[in-house]
C-alpha cells in the first residue's frame, strides 16, 4: 500500500533537527545575513561535534548515487537526508550550506572515487576539527554548459598540474583556507575529447598554486561563502585523480551527472525548507490577525488571502511529494534522473514564488528587515539556479520524456 | 493487475469511442457492459449482498479513475456512476438499505445509479447546501434544485444530499435514497454542457418531496458527509490526472511527428519546455491525489488534503490541456484531434463536485 507516513524514530529525529533549526540557527540568522563574510564558529563547532556523535545524516551528508545502504533507516538514506535538510533549511539555508561537511566535493569523491580514495579523502570528516569539502566546476565562461570546462590538468611525472579559474564554488574558502578540507576540481586531460576528457581531481587545502581570489557578495544565502579559485600551476599527486584516468566516452563526466541525481532532491528539499519557513510565518501571522483559512469550502467563496495562502501551501506540498519520490527512488536503486530534475525544477520555482507571495501578503511588514520573510525570499531564489537552473532541468526532463539526445534537443 | 486491465480497456476500447460519444451524446451500451464486466462496481459489494467482497481502497480507486478518464471522461463517469449511490450505501447504509439498494448493482448487467449533490448556483458549496430536508413527523420534506445528476433518468433510486441544519455545515448534510418515481421529485431534461458531452446528466427538482425515515442513509446514525465529499475530491483529482495525461501524451507524440523549419517541433525549446512542465504537473497532481487517498484509506480526515488535491488538479489539468491545444496550434482547435475535447472536459474539474467514486 502507498504510505506517506514515517516511522516514529524518524519523526523523533526530525524533531531534533527542528530544535537545532529553531534554537541554534534562527537566533543568528539575521546576524550572518547582515555580516556576510563573518563566520559563526561556535555554531560550526556545535554542528561538527553533533555530526561526530550522530553519524551520517547529521549534518546531512550529500548522499551518493552509487552508494546503497542496507536495511532500516540506512535504506532510505536519501529520503531521510531530504527530511533533515528541509528542517535545517527551515532554520536558515545559508547557515545550512555553511555547516562543516564533505559537501559536493565529498559527493564527487563518493560517486567517482575508488574505495581506497573514499577512505583516504573522506576519513577526515569523522575526526578532528571542523572541515569542509567543496566542488569546483563552474568557470567564468561556462556554467550550465559544464562540459565546456577549460581548466586543464597536465601529467608531469607523478603529478598532475592544474591550470584554470573556477567560480561559484560553495564553501570554497572554508575548504581551501579555513580548514583541513579539500576541493574537487573538474579539469580536462584532453580538450579534443570533450566530456570524456573531463576528470575530477582532489586538491588538498593550502596546496601551493591554488588561491581563493574572491568571495562573492550575494542576494541571499550570505552565511555561505561562494568563492572564486584560481589554479596556477597547481600540482597534485596522480592518485588524486578520482576513478580512472582513461579518456573514454563512458564514465568520467557521467559521474558528475550521477552526483546530480542524488543532490538535486536535496537542493529541492533545501528550497522546501525555506518555503516552509515563509509559509509557517504567514500562517501564524494570519492566525494572529484572526484571518481564517477555510479548507473544504467552495473556491468561489474564498477571500484572495485564503486563495493565495492555499496556493502557496499546495505548491509547497506538490514540490515536496515530487522531492520525496525522487529521493525514495534512489534509495530503491531506481534510476531517478527524470524525477530528480522534476523535483528540482518544481521546488526551485515554487519556492521562489511562495516566498515572493509571502512578502506581498505581509505588506510593509514583509518588506521590512525586522522580520526574516524578506531574507527567505532572497535565500529562496538560489534554489532555482544552482545545481542546475530551472531551464537546464526542464531541458533534462524534456530530453527524457521525448527520448531525445543532447544533440537532438539543445 | 486491476490497473493493467483498466489501462488496456481505456486505451483499446474507451478512447476509440470517445469522439463519437462527445459528438452524439451517446455512449454505446455494449461498451458500458464491457466496463461492467471488469467488476468495478459489483466487485466492492460485500458477498452477502451479491458482490465479490473485494476490499475497497481509495488509492486503487484513484488509479482506476485516472486510467478510465485517460480513455474518456464522459465514459469513465458513466461507467462508474453506479458507485455514486452504491459506495455510500456500502459504507454508511443500514442493513435494510444495503439489502434493498445493493441488489440492483449485484447484477450481471450494467445498472444505472445516480447521486444529486450539485446545485445550480455560482456559489454552490457542499458545506452550504440550499436543498433542505425538514423532519416532519415520521417523514422528511425535501425542497431544492440539483443539477449534474449523472444517469438520473435511468436510475431506480437517486441519492439526494440535503441539509437538515445549515449552521452545522458538513455535519448538517444528510443523504436520502429516493426512488426516482417519488412525488415531488422531478427529473428535468438532459443537460447540455461545454464538455462531458457523452455523459447523460440531469437537473433534479425537489418540491415538497416527502420521504420516509427509511430513506435517510444510515438511519439515525446518518453519514459522514465530509468523508463522501473528500472521496469525491480525490476522484476528481485522479480523473483530472487522466484527462491531463491524455492531452499530454497526444501533444507529445504530435510534437515529435510534426515538422517545422525542417525539424520536429519537439526539438524546439519553446515546445519541449511546455511538455516538460506538463509532465511535472501531471506527476505532482497524481502524488497529491494519492496522498489524500492514502489518508482516506487509513480512516483519517482528508477534507483538507482532498480539497488541495482537487483544486490543484483543476488548475493543472486546465494548464496541461490548454498547452496541448497550443502545441497542436491550429490543428488543436480542429475537432479532428481530441485535444480540444480534453480541454473542454478538463474545465469541469473546478466546477463539478462530489463524484464520490473512489
Amino acid at each position: 500500500m502507498i504510505d506517506f507516513e514515517f516511522e516514529p524514530s524518524v519523526k523523533a529525529q526530525l524533531k531534533m533537527y527542528h530544535a537545532v533549526a529553531e534554537g541554534m540557527m534562527r537566533p543568528i540568522s539575521r546576524e550572518y545575513d547582515e555580516h556576510e563574510h563573518e563566520k559563526p564558529w561556535q555554531f560550526y563547532e556545535a554542528m561538527w561535534s553533533a555530526a561526530q556523535n550522530l553519524g551520517p545524516g547529521a549534518p546531512p551528508e550529500k548522499a551518493s548515487a552509487t552508494e546503497k545502504g542496507e536495511g532500516g533507516a540506512a535504506k532510505l538514506r536519501n529520503l531521510y537526508t531530504c527530511l533533515s535538510t528541509e528542517e535545517l533549511c527551515w532554520g536558515d539555508a545559508g547557515l545550512f550550506l555553511s555547516i562543516p561537511n564533505p559537501g559536493l566535493g565529498g559527493a564527487a569523491v563518493a560517486a567517482a572515487g575508488t574505495p581506497e580514495q573514499k577512505e583516504r579523502f573522506l576519513k577526515r570528516f569523522r575526526e578532528g576539527k571542523p572541515k569542509w569539502g567543496a566542488m569546483a566546476i563552474t568557470e567564468p565562461g561556462c556554467g550550465s554548459d559544464s562540459a565546456a570546462v577549460t581548466t586543464t590538468a597536465t601529467r608531469e611525472g607523478d603529478d598532475y598540474v592544474i591550470n584554470g579559474t573556477k567560480i561559484f564554488c560553495t564553501a570554497g574558502q572554508m575548504s581551501v583556507e579555513k580548514s583541513e578540507g579539500f576541493v574537487v576540481v573538474w579539469a580536462t586531460l584532453d580538450r579534443s575529447a570533450g566530456r570524456a576528457g573531463i576528470k575530477p581531481f582532489v586538491v588538498e587545502h593550502h596546496t601551493p598554486g591554488m588561491t581563493v581570489t574572491r568571495v562573492e557578495n550575494k542576494l541571499g544565502i550570505r552565511a555561505s561563502d561562494t568563492a572564486m579559485i584560481v589554479f596556477d600551476n597547481c600540482r597534485v599527486p596522480a592518485n588524486h585523480l578520482l576513478g580512472s584516468a582513461e579518456v573514454k566516452p563512458t564514465g568520467g563526466f557521467k559521474d558528475v551527472m550521477a552526483t546530480f541525481d542524488a543532490t538535486r532532491p536535496i537542493v529541492a528539499a533545501m528550497a522546501i525548507g525555506v518555503g516552509r519557513a515563509a509559509l509557517d510565518y504567514v500562517r501564524d501571522f494570519l492566525k494572529d490577525q484572526k484571518v481564517p483559512i477555510r479548507y473544504g469550502i467552495s473556491a468561489r467563496r474564498l477571500t484572495t488571502v485564503e486563495r493565495d495562502f492555499m496556493e502557496m501551501e499546495v505548491q509547497l506540498k506538490a514540490a515536496r511529494l515530487l522531492t520525496w519520490r525522487a529521493a525514495w527512488m534512489l534509495d530503491m536503486g531506481m534510476r531517478n534522473s527524470l524525477e530528480a530534475s522534476m523535483a528540482k525544477a518544481k521546488a526551485g520555482k515554487a519556492v521562489t514564488l511562495i516566498t515572493q507571495k509571502a512578502v506581498e501578503l505581509l505588506g510593509p511588514l514583509g518588506y521590512s528587515r525586522k522580520v526574516l520573510v524578506e531574507k527567505w525570499m532572497r535565500d529562496a531564489k538560489i534554489n532555482d539556479i544552482f545545481e542546475g537552473t530551472q531551464q537546464i532541468n526542464l531541458m533534462i526532463i524534456a530530453r527524457r520524456i521525448l527520448d531525445y539526445s543532447s544533440k537532438e534537443l539543445n | 493487475m486491476i490497473r493493467d486491465t483498466v489501462v488496456a480497456f481505456a486505451r483499446d476500447e474507451i478512447r476509440p469511442a470517445a469522439r463519437e460519444a462527445d459528438e452524439t451524446g451517446i455512449i454505446p451500451l455494449p461498451l458500458i457492459e464491457q466496463a461492467w464486466e471488469l467488476g468495478l462496481v459489483r466487485g466492492v459489494i460485500p458477498e452477502q449482498f451479491g458482490g465479490y467482497g473485494d476490499s475497497r481502497s481509495a488509492v486503487t480507486g484513484a488509479i482506476v479513475a485516472e486510467e478510465l478518464a485517460f480513455g474518456d471522461l464522459s465514459i469513465a463517469v458513466h461507467a462508474l456512476a453506479p458507485r455514486l449511490i452504491a459506495f455510500p450505501v456500502i459504507e454508511f447504509g443500514t442493513e435494510e438499505q444495503r439489502t434493498r439498494i445493493l441488489k440492483d448493482f449485484a447484477s450481471d448487467t450494467f445498472t444505472a445509479g445516480s447521486a444529486a449533490l450539485i446545485e445550480p448556483r455560482f456559489d454552490f458549496d457542499p458545506s452550504a447546501l440550499t436543498t433542505t430536508a425538514i423532519q416532519d413527523g415520521a417523514s422528511f420534506l425535501l425542497n431544492g434544485a440539483k443539477c449534474y445528476a449523472p444517469l438520473a433518468a435511468e436510475s431506480r433510486n437517486i441519492l439526494v444530499f440535503a441539509t437538515t441544519n445549515r449552521d452545522a455545515e458538513f455535519a448538517g448534510v444528510q443523504g436520502f435514497l429516493i426512488p426516482s418515481t417519488t412525488t415531488g421529485l422531478t427529473i428535468g431534461g438532459r443537460e447540455h454542457n461545454m464538455g462531458l458531452k457523452g455523459l447523460a446528466s440531469y437537473e433534479v427538482k425537489l418540491e415538497n418531496c416527502r420521504v420516509g425515515q427509511e430513506s435517510r442513509l444510515g438511519g439515525e446514525q446518518g453519514i459522514d458527509f465530509a468523508r463522501i465529499v473528500s472521496q469525491g475530491r480525490v476522484a476528481m483529482a485522479a480523473m483530472a490526472v487522466g484527462v491531463a495525461r491524455a492531452a499530454y501524451e497526444y501533444a507529445k507524440d504530435y510534437a515529435k511527428e510534426r515538422k517545422a523549419f525542417g525539424v520536429p517541433i519537439a526539438t524546439k525549446q519553446a515546445i519541449a519546455f511546455m511538455l516538460a512542465e506538463m509532465a511535472i504537473e501531471i506527476d505532482a497532481t497524481r502524488l497529491l491525489a494519492w496522498e489524500a487517498a492514502a489518508r482516506l484509506d487509513s480512516g483519517d480526515d482528508a477534507l483538507k488534503e482532498s480539497s488541495q488535491a482537487r483544486n490543484y488538479a483543476a488548475q493543472s489539468a486546465l494548464m496541461v490541456t490548454d498547452n496541448a491545444v497550443q502545441i497542436l496550434g491550429g490543428h488543436g482547435y480542429i475537432r479532428e484531434h481530441p485535444v480540444e475535447m480534453f480541454l473542454r472536459n478538463a474545465r469541469s474539474f473546478a466546477v463539478i463536485e462530489g463524484i464520490a467514486i473512489v
